[in-house]
């Protein structure tokens, strides 16, 4: 069964790895995939990258959002071609690939950030608690309370550090005086700030760093309680010990929330990730769980990636 | 893998190879271009620093001594009967405020809806293009506009119609700077306010208006410096009015007016109140300024 689907893959990516090669018409890419493919069987099914132990487990929870033959357009230009990818429940998918391969749209539908622009539209199918959420009906605002966003650049609202986590719970709920401190003391714990800015709520959000103020930013979106969480390269901007902790922090808030992560570094997507998606040119290549992937990958393209051959 | 790579030449660097002392000139050059840029920029900020010293120091000197409590406390009278500017001053206080009241929110909204709702589109570059002329316009336009509308169908000059006037020329002003503050904030800022599952007005009044408040502030009080000197507008509008009165509804004193009439009478008195109400104005608005600047600084 499994060397079925192998070679089935692997006949049916001829194609476009031919069409990838002749793009970046290098003739130098090709010697060296050669090579690649050569040295890489002995790597197979070893269960580290990198020396790093995987932590991810190789069983899927069952689908939270399930995207069906999703297309996207910019304009005239396709940017997703026929996606269809599980997210699974209360787990961690990494979204990884070149720039400009598409990873970053398809978190962007999720939450239909793209609506904010005209001209941007899906097409497909993307269920998430029985509805499809690209349908022209749906309640956006609902939809968004439903799936949190945390972005590449930490994004404080010019107020307090208290009132930037109140604002989101306000949108959406009425609570009292002492629910609405618990709630706030509850998201900043849980995002491992509480312990920095407990003697600080009331001072303004943008004297934090950069690393807490994209903790601030998690800790306003799961105050919302949401169910999804979309990270789009939450660490590209911070230093390597914010890195560490945002990234402990994601694999802490699983437990509660089925969480999406872009991110350019592998290493990271192999850190956090349960499942791994590789996109290339609006594609998405392969998905696997993050063990498999990135030591056993069925795609020629895939690998090619993990190694570093180009991208 | 050695035996595919062909061994690594000396350098790789196509062409002749660099030549030193060429290099060196071309860097001589650049210093002189330097130098010579340094000093026409010189130049044309001390020309520019000299001239707008020498007005504020012609003002203090000519406008500084005529200062006294009685400039404060009298009205405007005859030659020689130790007139004051109190109806000017109010006058023009009373003119300002409310033309910025009027101004201020229109501006705002028309700024928001030209940075927030309309973006590129056909309509809303008419508006930005006719807000953009506005901001232009000769202001003695605005005023025969308003005489037109509100002076001679009403039958008569008024401080209404001065302020609705001066707050003509305040809308433009404020619609820029607030659609030019608006378009700084990053749009990760208004991604991540709709993220929450927030209702666009609510992302741009609790969001994108706080964030860029310092520089709508300080659009408006550029708006409330010009047209505190504005004189034009009012001569067609409020008129002016040698008596204390603060009826809206009839001619108002106002202080460029009152030095506008001061400034070409024959009266030695009444040019140095000229030039008293020239300093008290410009220092109203420096002091505005800086209250306003303080302000922002304190709260942030």
């Amino acid at each position: 069964m499994n060397q079925n689907n192998g070679m089935e893959s692997a006949a049916m990516s001829a194609e476009p790895l031919n069409q990838a090669q002749a793009a970046a018409a290098n003739q130098k890419a090709a010697e060296l995939a050669q090579i690649a493919q050569q040295a890489h069987p002995q790597q197979a099914g070893s269960g580290s990258f990198g020396g790093m132990a995987v932590r991810s487990s190789a069983v899927m929870n069952p689908a939270r959002i399930a995207v069906k033959d999703l297309n996207f357009y910019y304009g005239a230009n396709k940017a997703l071609k026929g996606i269809t990818l599980d997210f699974p429940d209360r787990q961690v998918t990494g979204m990884i690939g070149p720039s400009g391969c598409g990873k970053s749209t398809l978190l962007r539908v999720l939450n239909r950030m793209y609506s904010l622009y005209p001209g941007q539209r899906a097409e497909g199918q993307v269920m998430l608690d029985g509805q499809n959420i690209v349908d022209d009906g749906m309640d956006l605002n609902a939809l968004r309370a439903k799936v949190g966003m945390v972005f590449q650049k930490p994004t404080p609202f010019p107020m307090t550090i208290h009132e930037n986590i109140a604002f989101g719970i306000r949108l959406h709920e009425k609570l009292s005086r002492a629910e609405m401190e618990e709630r706030i003391e509850w998201a900043l714990t849980r995002s491992a700030l509480w312990g920095e800015v407990k003697d600080r709520l009331h001072s303004s959000a943008m004297g934090l760093s950069g690393g807490q103020q994209q903790r601030l930013c998690i800790a306003r979106t799961i105050a919302v309680r949401p169910e999804v969480i979309l990270f789009d390269e939450p660490t590209s901007a911070l230093d390597p010990i914010s890195t560490l902790k945002i990234e402990e922090l994601i694999d802490e808030l699983k437990r509660d929330f089925t969480i999406a992560i872009v991110t350019h570094n592998m290493q990271q997507a192999a850190r956090c990730a349960d499942q791994v998606a590789f996109f290339y040119l609006g594609e998405l290549v392969e998905v696997a769980p993050a063990a498999e992937l990135f030591t056993a990958p069925r795609q020629k393209r895939t690998q090619e990636y993990i190694t570093g051959r180009f991208g | 893998m050695s035996a595919t790579t062909s061994p690594m030449p000396q350098s790789s660097v196509p062409g002749r190879a660099k030549d030193r002392a060429t290099s060196e000139a071309l860097g001589r050059r650049r210093a002189r271009a330097d130098a010579i840029v340094r000093v026409l920029c010189t130049i044309a900020t001390i020309l520019g620093l000299f001239f707008l010293a020498s007005i504020l120091l012609t003002l203090v000197i000519r406008g500084a001594g005529g200062i006294s409590l009685s400039v404060f406390t009298n009205v405007t009278r005859p030659p020689g009967s130790h007139g004051g500017l109190l109806n000017p001053i109010i006058g023009s206080l009373i003119q300002v405020f409310l033309a910025t009241l009027v101004g201020t929110p229109i501006g705002m909204l028309v700024g928001t809806y030209l940075a927030e709702y309309a973006g590129e589109s056909r309509f809303g570059q008419v508006v930005r293009f006719v807000s953009d002329v506005l901001l232009s316009a000769p202001s003695i336009l605005i005023g025969l506009f308003v005489y037109q509308i509100l002076v001679l169908p009403f039958g008569g000059f008024s401080g209404w119609a001065g302020i609705v006037a001066l707050a003509i020329i305040v809308i433009p002003v404020v619609v820029r700077t607030t659609e030019d503050m608006l378009r700084l904030l990053p749009n990760t800022l208004r991604e991540a306010v709709i993220g929450l599952g927030a209702p666009k007005w609510k992302m741009i009044v609790l969001v994108c208006w706080r964030a860029a408040v310092s520089g709508i502030i300080t659009g408006v009080l550029l708006a409330v410096a010009r047209v505190a000197g504005e004189t034009a507008p009012l001569l067609f509008t409020s008129l002016g009015n040698l008596n204390w009165s603060l009826n809206l509804s009839q001619p108002m004193s106002s202080l460029p007016i009152t030095i506008y009439s001061y400034a070409g009478s024959p009266y030695e008195d009444w040019i140095t109140l000229a030039w008293t109400g020239a300093l008290i104005i410009t220092l109203g608005v420096l002091g505005l300024n800086i209250a306003a600047r303080s302000v922002l600084r304190a709260r942030r």
